[in-house]
């Protein structure tokens, strides 16, 4: 508090700082405080027995497992094939890197779901686009994505975007000096990378490894698409069994587990902040040229390899997705005699529950987004103006919603709203539940742009307004608001984006009714309709990228720092 | 219209004091200048005074109304004061016009009074043609104009100025203190104008206060400044010359005399008999054959009209004379002092 009285000439604006950041504490730390509690406690009294006897399970030492070693391998995937896109990108002089970037964002923005969905389609005997080329294999050979090697693929490549921009970011500060420096002294392409580029990189691509590993261990889509079948239940499933069979009974016991999967999460979070802060430090300031090596007569066939990774990972499978969705029955080829619109009329027009799930997905994101809007910007601009201890506590953990794995959050939520206090009433089957968590959980996703237009504010701006006799709200309506409004605009279409395509916190927190469209292809795909959730997938698909080239449009206009992709 | 007392103002930055005990006052329609070396704590007092920042002690009286005190502070939006940016902080998302007419729709007036006191303003400044366009689309000088409007057009009672044309090349700088002192003469609001530029607060400024390390250090008219410079740093700091120390002052009859480097010479000084140094100015050192000072010059500067000698002498001291014949690197002359300013430093 004694700094906020020192700063700032407005007691207003402190006050509306503490409003604004209680709220905001309490929709984003409540939940994850509420289940500390109930995992360090039985019926109200303090107790590790519940853990003890839920940790000794063999159940639970099997997921965990599990869970390590997909999350582990599926990191080193996709820290081999993101590197290897930043270095290249990054410090050569590959043409076309504006096209290739974008196109290595969309697997971080297509949902885990429908990659593990698209990628089924285009292995195993019964794919659709094997059996149109005829190189499908014999009907009752097994699909080989199901299995702890299929996951690991898989979430090797949805996660490699992360460390494909972490680690261009941190490549990107490097000045060209220090590299012309190193070749003046005699060193030689690769000695130049592996002596001087790598050591200045190694603090980002640790960071980057550590948040992958805790994404890829929170993932709950492609382990639930690919090893429910294959019976290989990772922590993230084995909490989604439980809660389906049996309901809220095992609300303590799940909590134990979600706690389980947090912790690893935490020492996760933990590595990525300890390597972030080591990053640059030696580097302060630079803002000379990035790196352009060229890569001479090589540039031409490692284009040309790139964009074969590139027409593999993500073009591919959507074909696939394409294949299976115009096809009047799951497992007949693809002709033009046989090619049909049903799947897509079905979902699209003729499905309640689907359309339901339209409804919900589209209201649940744009809510979100709206909401969050309204309440980081304001903070974030306070919080800027008036750092107090407790705005730094949470400017340093408002990231734990977004960053603790799905199923972490949704059992947190479910603890905190099944008995509201001193009422009987229960948000537990809501659409009011799957809000709030959606609130907790994209609060970082729209806070950090605001934040990043914010700091480079002029703080002149607002003062110059204060002092022709602008009041608060005066100033944040007209000049705070619309010199940071290309910002918010962009950190609401990411939430738009991210929470319309949510499947993990919904996945827990659905109930009949309140259906999102994650949850829809999981449980049309589940039903065995794949050609249905195809065409949902591919709607979806075409959703993201418009949204996407929306944000790439206008990206000019943002401030750095505010498109996830354009660092 | 209104003058400024400021009693034992001090600002504390995370331990380290940025202002020490200040107690001044600026009178009704002064025009004063803060003049200092960089981070003396300039823009510091400018935020106080604003009420932008918190004093850590004192008070400030703008007028008749306490506006900071140990328990109570008016926040900068109810002050009524003008500020302008070294930045500008011309709002970017709003047209000239918009940015000037925005204090009067705070204000809450009606649209015609509106319309005609911008227009009243952007006439003032120069700027009725540039009236439309965007705040990115004007040069460096248009657009301090544009701060200057859009202060003006409310009518402050005091202007606070921070380092204004800080950003402008020197010919711009030029027009625009004119355009300054033509804004304060019209309006005869109190301003007050940070600088770290001497010329240009001797310039304009009715009284200039030199500021270092948080303090005032002499708070005077241009002219007492450099003739009459209360201590070492003033002395250093405004216009040129060699501070050196003396001896065996004594009164005489009406005039102070004393030994400045080996020469027994008369002074003047505020303290009778206090001194311990003189300021040797250029105009305070005459060039003569017979000058009982021997001194070699070391540096000529050609000043236009006018050359500024830079020479040691006998005794290693470095002074400075000024002359309109041309004297040679390592010609040797002779120098008379003749009544330098004298004052006590410990
Ligand atoms: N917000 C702040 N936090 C901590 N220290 C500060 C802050 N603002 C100013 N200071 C310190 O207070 C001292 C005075 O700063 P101030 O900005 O008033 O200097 P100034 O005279 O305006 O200098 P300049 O001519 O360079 O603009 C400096 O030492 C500065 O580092
Ligand atoms: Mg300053």
């Amino acid at each position: 508090m004694q700094s906020a009285l020192q700063k700032g000439g407005s007691r207003s604006e402190s006050r509306l700082l503490s409003v604004i950041l209680i709220l905001a504490l309490c929709l984003t730390l409540a939940p994850v405080l509420r289940l500390f509690i109930e995992g360090v406690t039985d019926q109200g009294v303090p107790s590790l027995s519940l853990a003890k006897s839920v940790l000794a399970q063999g159940s639970t030492l099997n997921a965990l497992k599990h869970s390590l070693i997909t999350a582990g391998l599926g990191t080193l995937v996709s820290v081999v094939l993101g590197a290897a896109f930043a270095f290249l990108v990054a410090l050569t002089d590959l043409r076309a890197k504006a096209a290739l970037v974008f196109c290595l964002m969309i697997p971080m923005m297509i949902p885990p779901q429908i990659t593990a969905l698209s990628w089924t389609q285009i292995m195993g005997p019964s794919s659709v686009l094997l059996k149109t080329l005829g190189i499908a294999p014999p009907l009752g050979a097994p699909q080989p994505l199901y299995s702890p090697e299929g996951i690991i693929l898989l979430l090797g490549i949805q996660h490699m975007s992360i460390i494909f921009l972490t680690l261009r970011a941190g490549l990107r500060a490097i000045p060209q000096e220090v590299v012309e420096a190193a070749r003046i002294s005699g060193a030689r392409g690769f000695r130049t990378w592996w002596q001087v580029v790598m050591p200045l990189t190694l603090p980002s691509l640790a960071a980057g490894t550590a948040i992958t590993f805790v994404t890829a261990l929170g993932n709950f889509g492609i382990p639930a698409m690919l090893g429910i079948p294959a019976g290989y239940v990772t922590l993230p499933t084995l909490v989604y069994q439980k809660l389906a069979g049996m309901g809220t009974t095992v609300l303590a016991e799940v909590s134990v587990l979600a706690m389980l999967i947090g912790a690893v999460a935490i020492v996760g979070i933990l590595l990525q902040r300890f390597f972030q802060g080591r990053q640059n430090v030696y580097l302060v300031g630079s803002t000379s040229r990035p790196l352009a090596i060229p890569l001479g007569s090589a540039r031409l066939p490692v284009e040309i390899l790139l964009w074969a990774v590139v027409f593999v990972i993500l073009v591919l499978p959507m074909f696939g997705l394409l294949a299976t969705s115009l096809v009047p029955a799951y497992g007949v080829p693809l002709r033009f005699d046989t090619m049909t619109f049903v799947s897509w009329g079905e979902v699209l027009f003729r499905q309640p529950v689907t359309a339901r799930a339209f409804a919900n997905s589209f209201s649940l994101a744009l809510g979100a987004a709206v909401v969050l809007m309204i309440i980081c910007l304001p903070l974030a601009w306070l919080m800027e103006r008036h750092p107090t201890r407790l705005s730094r506590l949470f400017d340093s953990l408002l990231d734990l919603p977004y960053a603790l794995p799905g199923v972490v959050l949704s059992i947190a939520m479910i603890l905190l709203l099944i008995k509201l206090p001193f009422t009987d009433a229960t948000l537990y089957g809501t659409i009011w539940i799957i809000f709030l968590a959606y609130l907790a959980r994209f609060f970082a996703v729209m806070f950090r742009p605001v934040q990043a237009s914010l700091k480079q504010l002029d703080p002149a701006m607002a003062e110059a307004a204060q002092s022709v006799g602008a009041g608060l709200f005066q100033r944040l309506r007209d000049v705070i608001l619309p010199l940071s409004a290309p910002a918010a605009a962009a950190g609401a279409i990411l939430v738009f984006l991210t929470a319309f395509n949510e499947l993990t916190v919904s996945a827990l927190l659905w109930s009949s009714g309140t259906e999102t469209l994650g949850v829809v292809i999981f449980n049309l795909d589940d039903s065995g309709e794949t050609a249905m959730a195809s065409a949902l997938a591919m709607t979806i698909v075409f959703v993201v990228m418009a949204l996407m080239t929306l944000i790439q449009l206008f990206s000019r206009r943002f401030p750095k720092g505010v498109v996830p992709w354009q660092t | 219209m209104a003058d400024i007392n400021i009693t034992s103002l001090g600002k504390v930055f995370a331990g380290t004091p940025a202002l020490q005990d200040i107690t001044t006052r600026f009178e009704d329609g002064e025009f004063i200048a803060l003049l200092g070396p960089s981070g003396c704590g300039k823009t510091t007092l400018l935020r106080l005074l604003a009420g932008f920042d918190m004093p850590s002690s004192g008070t400030i009286r703008i007028g008749a109304r306490d506006v900071a005190t140990a328990t109570n502070m008016v926040p900068p939006e109810e002050r009524n004061i003008g500020f302008v940016f070294q930045s500008y902080a011309l709002w970017p998302h709003m047209s000239v016009r918009r940015n000037v007419s925005y204090p009067l729709e705070i204000r809450k007036l009606t649209k015609p009074e509106i319309a005609a006191q911008t227009d009243a303003a952007l006439a003032a400044t120069g700027l009725t043609e540039y009236a439309d366009r965007m705040p990115s689309d004007l040069s460096g000088g248009q657009r301090q104009r544009v701060a200057l409007a859009r202060c003006l057009v409310s009518a402050p009672d005091a202007v606070l100025l921070d380092e204004p044309l800080a950003n402008l090349d020197v010919a711009l700088r030029a027009s625009m203190q004119a355009v300054f002192t033509d804004f304060h003469k019209r309006t005869g609001a109190t301003m007050v104008y940070v600088t770290h530029d001497q010329a240009e607060a001797m310039a304009m400024a009715d009284r200039i206060a030199v500021m270092n390390q948080g303090l005032i250090q002499q708070f005077d008219t241009p002219q007492t400044l450099y003739e009459r410079p209360k201590n070492r740093f003033v002395a250093e700091f405004v216009g040129r010359g060699t501070v050196v120390p003396v001896k065996a002052v004594e009164q005489g009859e009406n005039q102070l005399h004393a030994h400045v480097l080996g020469a027994r010479i008369a002074v003047e000084s505020e303290a009778q008999s206090q001194v311990s140094h003189v300021c040797l100015r250029p105009e305070n050192l005459a060039i003569s054959e017979t000058g009982d000072l021997r001194a070699k010059v070391a540096r000529v500067t050609y000043l236009g009209g006018k050359y500024l000698l830079e020479t040691v002498s006998s005794c290693g001291t470095r002074l400075l004379a000024e002359t309109r014949a041309k004297f040679d690197v390592g010609a040797q002359l002779g120098l008379t002092i003749t009544t330098p300013w004298a004052f006590s430093e410990d």
